[in-house]
């Protein structure tokens, strides 16, 4: 399983980065939810994962084996959510950016540059 | 120690405060109330780390390293107040130029949510506690970027967002491999494990992942190209809170780090910061001596100064971290009051552009002199604080044989000095050019929007006159950081009352 998971993590930063570099901003904030992916997949998998075990337990169960890790779950639950507003505040700008020039290629950010 | 917990409880309470308020004049009101209370907790907490040594507390009811633990030392306690006083500047210098009415702006929400982040990050004990204060800065930083909508502030908003995305990202990534390897994510914890056996190859590809997003944080070489392009398109008082806080809280982050757990392979990485911080001074300070507008000038300008706090990290003795930190508390308040300056002289002139400004010296001679008190700490002129500061920095360079970056420093200390008698010759010295923009738009200015700039430029002299009694206290940072067995200790054993 990690190695399918190590794999389409590679896929998802390859694809992130690509899109990332094109030219048009609406292409760069799909590059980022890739990559915002890809990293929540490679915090959950760097952390361990097992299968089929709970995450949280009574006091009843005593052996460490029979759980699954719950902070990695907890943490990148808290990422995606963070990850998910960002996200929504990129479209939105992109959106009011669109309405007030009528462009979406990002050559044509050259106001503020010198 | 629940008080520990008030740097961050507080600005919430006032942002779930400014929802409720409609008024411009009673948010006003309670945004300068709301600071000054701000520092008054920070001094508080400062006598307690006097008294205690190192505050700490565990959050949500479990015990460290499982709890979030808020942790206080001597560098935090110094950022807070100094980051206290700036905000407490800013909320009067808001009342006089930020435009707009608070019921549509709503400036102020994402003002004290900002506050929250920044003093979240500088108390934290937890690497992804750290993540979480870090996205709160981020997000109230975009919307307080783009308030106004222009063409050119929507841009800056997608540079400063598009590079900034990337860092969290990559901090994330660094913090999953890093919990990984090691199984927590308490810094205590984490400098106990790192810092027993040397395992430099796990580490170092996480310790790389948070050089890199700190690095674009902190707006070092060559990360900082988002900075330039955004920082001077918002209003002014958004550019002088963002120079004045968010790059430092990068630093602060680098400094953590690099002093607290990542002592592994220590030879290639204080390299690295070596190499990074004097290509960041040189450069920014030669980008800063092109430009013409103020607030560009003094954005590369802000690059160029982290170079120095990076240089005293990287020499990794106790003088030079002394030395770093206080060159942070220097330039918090003197490049904040550069950037007030700034928006006075766009008040009087209508514009930023240092061609169209002129005979400011007779017209507002109490402007000059504001303008001279930040402008020579900067440059280093003693008495005023930045001598001292690049003094100890010097001084520890050369005792530890760092002789090419202490020359890079002395001569990028020339740049500054050239870029600030840009800023004197063309603004306050020339003739008034007699365009007719010129003409039309002469305002006089009134006690309160002086004030802000009066507070900092205090604080910046007082700096220089007690430097020893400063000096010292970042000693005691320093030593805390070199040596961090008290850290781990008080966090792990609960030594805390």
């Amino acid at each position: 399983m990690e190695i399918f998971l190590a794999i389409l993590i590679g896929v998802l930063y390859t694809a992130g980065v690509y899109m990332v570099l094109r030219r048009s901003i609406l292409k760069f904030i799909i590059g980022i939810i890739f990559m915002s992916n890809a990293t929540n997949l490679l915090v959950f998998l760097a952390s361990g994962i097992v299968a089929g075990k709970p995450a949280f337990v009574d006091d009843a169960v005593k052996n460490a084996d029979n759980i699954a890790d719950p902070l990695p779950q907890a943490l990148v639950l808290t990422a995606v959510v963070i990850g998910f507003g960002l996200v929504v505040f990129a479209l939105a700008l992109k959106l009011k950016f669109f309405e007030t020039t009528g462009t979406d290629d990002l050559d044509q950010l050259k106001k503020t540059d010198n | 120690m629940t008080a520990i917990a008030l740097p961050i409880l507080f600005p919430f309470l006032l942002i779930l405060v400014f929802i409720a308020v409609k008024s411009n004049r009673t948010a006003q009101l309670i945004a300068v109330v709301g600071t000054a209370v701000l520092v008054v907790i920070s001094i508080y907490l400062f006598f307690e780390v006097q008294k205690y040594g190192i505050l700490t507390l565990d959050m949500g009811g479990w015990k460290s390293p499982m709890a979030i633990t808020l942790v206080v030392d001597y560098l935090s306690v110094l950022m807070l107040i100094v980051s206290s006083l700036i905000v407490f500047a800013l909320s009067i210098y808001a009342i006089y130029f930020m435009p707009g009415q608070h019921k549509s702006t709503r400036f102020y929400v994402f003002f004290f949510a900002l506050i929250m982040g920044v003093n979240g990050a500088f108390i934290t004990g937890d690497v992804f506690n750290l993540y979480v204060w870090f996205e709160v800065i981020l997000i109230s930083s975009f919307v307080l970027i783009i308030i106004g909508n222009s063409k050119e502030q929507l841009e800056g908003g997608i540079k400063y967002m598009a590079l900034n995305l990337i860092g969290s990202l990559l901090f994330l990534a660094g913090l999953g491999l890093l919990y990984g390897k090691t199984g927590t994510l308490n810094m205590a914890h984490l400098a106990q494990i790192l810092r027993a056996e040397e395992q430099s190859i796990l580490i170092n590809s996480s310790t790389a992942l948070f050089f890199i997003a700190f690095g674009i944080k902190a707006a070092v070489f060559p990360l900082f190209f988002w900075l330039p392009a955004s920082y001077h398109t918002p209003n002014i008082t958004i550019s002088a809170l963002f120079a004045g806080l968010l790059t430092k809280v990068g630093v602060y982050a680098l400094i953590r780090f690099f002093t607290l757990f990542f002592v592994q392979d220590q030879a290639f990485w204080l390299n690295m910061l070596l190499v990074v911080a004097g290509f960041t001074m040189v450069v920014g300070g030669m980008a800063a001596s092109a430009h013409y507008d103020v607030r560009r000038i003094l954005s590369y300008h802000i690059i160029s100064q982290i170079g120095y706090m990076i240089m005293g990290l990287a020499i990794f003795t106790p003088l030079a971290i002394a030395g770093a930190i206080f060159f942070m508390i220097h330039n918090m308040i003197a490049k904040t009051n550069t950037f007030l300056i700034a928006g006075m002289i766009n008040k009087i002139k209508g514009t930023f552009y240092l061609k169209d400004i002129g005979g400011l010296l007779s017209q507002s001679p109490l402007l000059a002199v504001l303008f001279i008190i930040p402008a020579f700490a900067l440059v280093g002129v003693p008495p005023l604080s930045g001598f001292f500061a690049k003094f100890i920095l010097v001084k520890a360079g050369i005792e530890s044989k760092d002789y090419i970056i202490v020359a890079v420093a002395v001569l990028t200390a020339m740049l500054t000095l050239y870029s600030m008698i840009k800023i004197w010759n063309e603004a306050f010295l020339k003739e008034s050019p007699t365009t007719e923009l010129a003409k039309s738009e002469e305002v006089k200015l009134r006690f309160g929007h002086f004030l802000p700039s009066i507070i900092l430029g205090i604080a910046s002299v007082l700096l220089g006159l007690f430097a020893a009694t400063i000096f010292e206290f970042a000693t005691r940072a320093a030593n805390q950081l070199i040596e961090p067995a008290a850290y781990i200790n008080s966090v792990l054993n609960h030594t805390m009352p």
